[in-house]
């Protein structure tokens, strides 16, 4: 019995592991810690120990420059990657935008990708045709999420079952 | 080796209907029996006879339903004690899963406990054998005490040497690891702790479905398993303990079922085992359970045991021989069973596993509810790959062809 979903619309491993998220896992860009970090965040996935600590150097409303690190699959260390690239030089407003539009392009098959342009990150819409995976994907943006409220001083409203914290001011 | 006759596992795989479903295309090549089985046709055919000809509320009941229900779940009590050479039926007390089994365990016995008291586990513990005995720690404040793991990643006599002391009240230790596949040596270490007067306590979840267990060569006081790692539903575990040691426990829930005498201040307790089965139980999954032993029986546990050693052996071989595979446990394949765990290049297990799956390949990935394990092995995660009764060579083979596909599509040259 294979599900209906399916047979209209194979699913095939080829969305879920693009080139370019393979690239960022075997070379992870940003590893590592900032020495000028304003703030730190945390988060893993307790259903399978997937990791991200990730610190950002935020000046002037505006992201300098993000490291990561931790432990995971490929998808879980690839966002964290693209993640930092993605959204270094943007102000505060514009990385929460990009924030809410990649959780909104993994976790909705049917996402618009012409309506934004999200760059590389558009490699990762394919995980959400693979549901299990979909945490993975998403890991590295609730810890960006926990650190940006916490620069802005705003308690974080998430009804996920990621834990995240911030581990430092 | 045993002289036992291989199985037909042909003729095995014709009774579990699932088996020949298809997955992803591909037929499905099912390794994670040691987070549950399939069902064969006559274990989902008690269900359903089960429900269509004698439901009935047990053990109150005077008609003629409830008597034939009552039976047919006090039989299976009785093929439960025999499967594992229990005294006594009494000794057999139907739960949800080990799980609620050990929770039962660490209550009561829990309760006992001072300050300073020592419990002992293992590091390769499944978190369902530990995280009850954390909470009887800040309950009572008792301290845990850990056997570590020798060189060769098993638990040894002398690793539980180290751990077990005058202060010991109670041992708790995994027979087979749901990671490892390495079997502890249980009856020496219920000598260990005989003679500091310490109670004994065996998670069987992993050990009962895979080879021969008779409580009274294990040694063991108390002793944990669940029916669906072994053919049987879900829902229903055994504790069986010794009679005169359950008798002086404590009842650990209360309610319907387990009582004698009720007033308004206060109540005696039902007989054995019934004073431990509060509320109606699963009687619907106990008798299926039922037709899981027959099952099991039939094909004979030695016959079983020797089957998953010879298909073990079998995947750690051809396993070893690709580049870039570690293998955790035992390094003797005749020191583990049924299970392996391993991890394949620098590729993470989940991607393993995905990967896997659209061959129709099922294995588990991650950490397998033995988190400290995983820290003691310094891995963040592995795959697992475990076997059962109707699991084939050509299974092990499609394993590899799919690890060897998962190190292509990351950009490793295909090569055994």
């Amino acid at each position: 019995m294979t599900s209906s979903r399916e047979s209209q619309n194979p699913v095939d491993l080829d969305d879920l592991y693009r080139d370019v998220i393979l690239d960022h896992y075997r070379s992870p860009r940003n590893r590592g810690v900032r020495e000028d970090a304003t703030i730190s965040a945390e988060g893993f996935n307790p259903s399978c120990g997937d990791e991200i600590q990730l610190s950002v150097a935020i000046v002037n409303q505006t992201l300098n420059g993000l490291g990561f690190g931790g432990s995971g699959c490929s998808i879980s260390q690839s966002s964290a990657s693209m993640m930092t690239e993605a959204l270094t030089g943007r102000s505060l407003e514009s990385a929460r935008e990009m924030s809410r539009h990649v959780q909104q392009m993994l976790t909705d098959d049917t996402f618009d990708l012409d309506a934004v342009d999200l760059g590389d990150l558009e490699a990762l819409s394919g995980v959400a045709k693979f549901p299990v995976r979909i945490k993975c994907g998403l890991l590295a943006w609730k810890v960006l999420d926990q650190a940006l409220a916490n620069a802005s001083g705003e308690a974080l409203n998430d009804d996920s079952d990621i834990p995240t914290r911030v581990t430092s001011g | 080796m045993t002289a036992a006759a291989p199985l037909d596992t042909a003729a095995i795989r014709e009774q579990f209907p699932i088996l020949a479903r298809e997955v992803h295309g591909r037929p499905l090549v099912y390794l994670d029996n040691a987070a549950t089985t399939q069902k064969p046709q006559s274990v989902i055919d008690a269900l359903s006879h089960y429900y269509s000809t004698m439901n009935a509320n047990i053990h109150r009941g005077l008609h003629t339903l409830a008597e034939e229900a009552t039976a047919a779940y006090e039989d299976v009590r009785k093929q439960v004690a025999a499967f594992i050479g229990a005294g006594s039926h009494r000794e057999v007390v139907f739960t949800r899963n080990t799980t609620e089994s050990l929770n039962l365990l660490a209550y009561t016995l829990g309760s006992r406990l001072r300050p300073g008291d020592e419990i002992v586990l293992t590091t390769a513990e499944h978190h369902s054998n530990l995280v009850p005995w954390q909470l009887v720690t800040q309950r009572t404040g008792a301290v845990l005490r850990f056997i570590e793991l020798n060189d060769d990643q098993q638990i040894d006599v002398d690793t539980a040497r180290a751990a077990i002391n005058a202060n010991t009240r109670i041992v708790s230790i995994v027979h087979m690891s749901n990671v490892l596949g390495s079997v502890a040596p249980v009856a020496e270490i219920s000598a260990m702790a005989r003679s500091v007067g310490a109670t004994m306590i065996v998670d069987a979840a992993q050990s009962a479905p895979h080879m021969p267990v008779d409580v009274s060569q294990l040694g063991a006081d108390y002793l944990a398993f669940s029916a669906h790692k072994m053919l049987g539903p879900t829902g229903v575990g055994v504790l069986w303990g010794r009679q005169d040691l359950l008798a002086d426990l404590d009842p650990f829930l209360g309610g319907g079922e387990m009582i004698s005498v009720v007033t308004r201040e206060e109540s005696s307790w039902a007989a054995l085992p019934h004073k431990f089965e509060a509320g109606t139980p699963n009687i619907a999954d106990v008798v299926a359970f039922g037709a899981a032993l027959d099952f099991l029986n039939d094909v004979g546990m030695d016959a079983i045991a020797a089957h998953d050693a010879d298909l073990t052996q079998y995947a750690v071989e051809r396993l070893s021989r690709l580049e870039g595979l570690d293998i955790y446990g035992p390094s003797d394949p005749a020191e583990r069973s049924a299970v392996i765990a391993f991890n394949y290049r620098d590729i993470h297990s989940h991607d393993v596993a995905t990967i896997l799956d659209r061959s129709g390949v099922a294995i588990r990935a991650g950490h397998h509810c033995a988190q400290p394990l995983m820290r003691t092995l310094e891995v963040p995660a592995t795959a697992r790959a475990s076997f059962y009764l109707y699991n084939e060579r050509s299974e092990v083979d499609a394993l590899v062809d799919g690890l060897l596909e998962a190190g292509e599509r990351f950009g490793f040259e295909r090569g055994v």
